[in-house]
C-alpha cells in the first residue's frame, strides 16, 4: 500500500510514522510536504505529530490552512482514510474535517508519559485488529489534548459511535483519575460521522514494535492495511 | 487603519491557566480578584479608509483564523 505522511514545517513524527510503515510493516511510506496540491496514487494519509507553524496561534491553526490540506479535504470527500496523530489530530479539528476543538490540558504541562485507551468502536477503518473494549498501552506527548466540543455534538457523537478511544485505568475503567488532560469525557480519539478520518492524542506509531517493549500501536496501522486491503473504503462521495 | 482584537474563551469554557493567575494573585495578597480569563490580543494595520469595509474583513480574518469560534469569542475596534 501507499501510504503519504503529511510534511508540515515543525513536524517531527514524520519520521516515525514512515520508519513504522515502511521498515516494521513493510508498506511504501511517501513524505507529503505541505506545499503539495495532489494526493493521487496514494491509500491512505497520515498527519504526523509535532508542532507545526510552532503551535503559533492555536495547535494546527495555521497548518490548516497550508495547500496540501485543500486536498486532504478532497481525499476525505472521496472516502479516502486520514489519520490524525496528536498534532494531526488537532490540525484536523482546525480543519473542521473533525467536530470538536482542543484547549489547554487541565495540568497546563505538557504530558508525555504511557496511558491506557479502551477501544469504545473496534468496528472503524482504524481498528479492526482491536477487541472491543480492549485496553491500549500508547504514549502521550501533548499540551493541548484537552478535548472539547459542545453537548449537542457530544450527544450526535455518541449516536453514531465516533468516540473511539478514551482514556481509562489499566482496568480499563473510565474514571476521571485516568484521564490526563482534563479531555471531556476522558475522550483521546475521535472518527467522522462517515468512518473514514480519525483523529488521536496517543501516539501508535512510538510503541510498534517489539524492540520498544510495547507494539500495541501496530494494532492501529494493521488495522488500517485490513481496511484498505479488503477496499471496505470504496472510492465514494461521503459527507464529513 | 487599526484593528485591536481581543480573542478570549467563551463564558463557560474553562480556563486553566486563567484559574493559575488567580491561584497567584491569591498567593500575592490579591484575593479579592476573582474570574480570571485569560486571552490573546492582536493588533493589525489594514490599508482601508471605508470603516465597513475595514470591519468586514476584521470579522472575517477572526472567523477564518484568530479565534476558534468553537471555544472562544473575540472582539474588535477600528481606530
Amino acid at each position: 500500500m501507499n501510504i503519504g505522511v503529511v510534511v508540515f514545517p515543525g513536524s517531527n513524527c514524520d519520521h516515525d510514522c514512515v520508519h513504522v510503515l515502511s521498515d516494521v510493516l513493510g508498506q511504501k511510506a511517501i513524505e507529503v510536504w505541505h506545499k503539495e496540491t495532489s494526493l493521487s496514487g496514494l491509500d491512505a494519509v497520515i498527519l504526523p505529530g509535532g508542532f507545526s507553524y510552532g503551535d503559533y496561534l492555536r495547535t494546527g491553526a495555521i497548518a490548516r490552512f497550508s495547500p496540501v490540506m485543500a486536498a486532504i479535504k478532497q481525499f476525505v470527500a472521496e472516502g479516502g482514510m486520514v489519520l490524525g496523530i496528536c498534532n494531526g489530530f488537532q490540525i484536523l479539528l482546525e480543519a473542521g474535517l473533525l467536530p470538536g476543538a482542543m484547549l489547554r490540558n487541565t495540568s497546563l504541562h505538557f504530558i508525555c508519559k504511557d496511558v491506557y485507551l479502551r477501544v469504545e468502536n473496534a468496528a472503524t477503518p482504524f481498528t479492526g485488529r482491536c477487541e472491543p473494549w480492549q485496553v491500549l498501552k500508547f504514549p502521550i506527548a501533548h499540551a493541548d489534548g484537552n478535548y472539547y466540543t459542545d453537548e449537542v455534538t457530544l450527544s450526535q457523537m455518541k449516536a453514531n459511535a465516533q468516540i473511539v478511544f478514551r482514556y481509562c485505568t489499566p482496568e480499563g475503567k473510565i474514571i476521571p483519575e485516568a484521564n490526563p488532560n482534563g479531555s471531556l469525557d476522558n475522550i483521546a480519539g475521535i472518527r467522522n460521522a462517515a468512518g473514514n478520518v480519525l483523529g488521536m492524542m496517543p501516539h501508535p506509531e512510538r510503541c510498534a514494535e517489539d524492540v520498544l517493549g510495547n507494539d500495541d500501536g501496530r494494532l492501529i496501522f494493521l488495522s488500517m492495511l485490513d481496511a484498505l486491503k479488503k477496499a471496505v473504503l470504496q472510492p465514494k462521495t461521503v459527507g464529513v | 487603519m487599526k484593528a485591536k482584537i481581543h480573542v478570549t474563551l467563551k463564558p463557560g469554557i474553562l480556563d486553566p491557566q486563567g484559574k493559575a493567575i488567580e491561584q497567584a494573585l491569591a498567593t500575592l495578597g490579591y484575593t479579592s480578584a476573582s474570574n480570571v480569563r485569560m486571552g490573546k490580543y492582536l493588533e493589525l494595520d489594514l490599508n482601508e479608509t471605508a470603516k465597513e469595509k475595514a470591519e468586514a474583513q476584521v470579522k472575517a480574518m477572526c472567523e477564518k483564523l484568530l479565534a476558534n469560534t468553537i471555544i472562544e469569542e473575540y472582539r474588535y475596534e477600528l481606530v
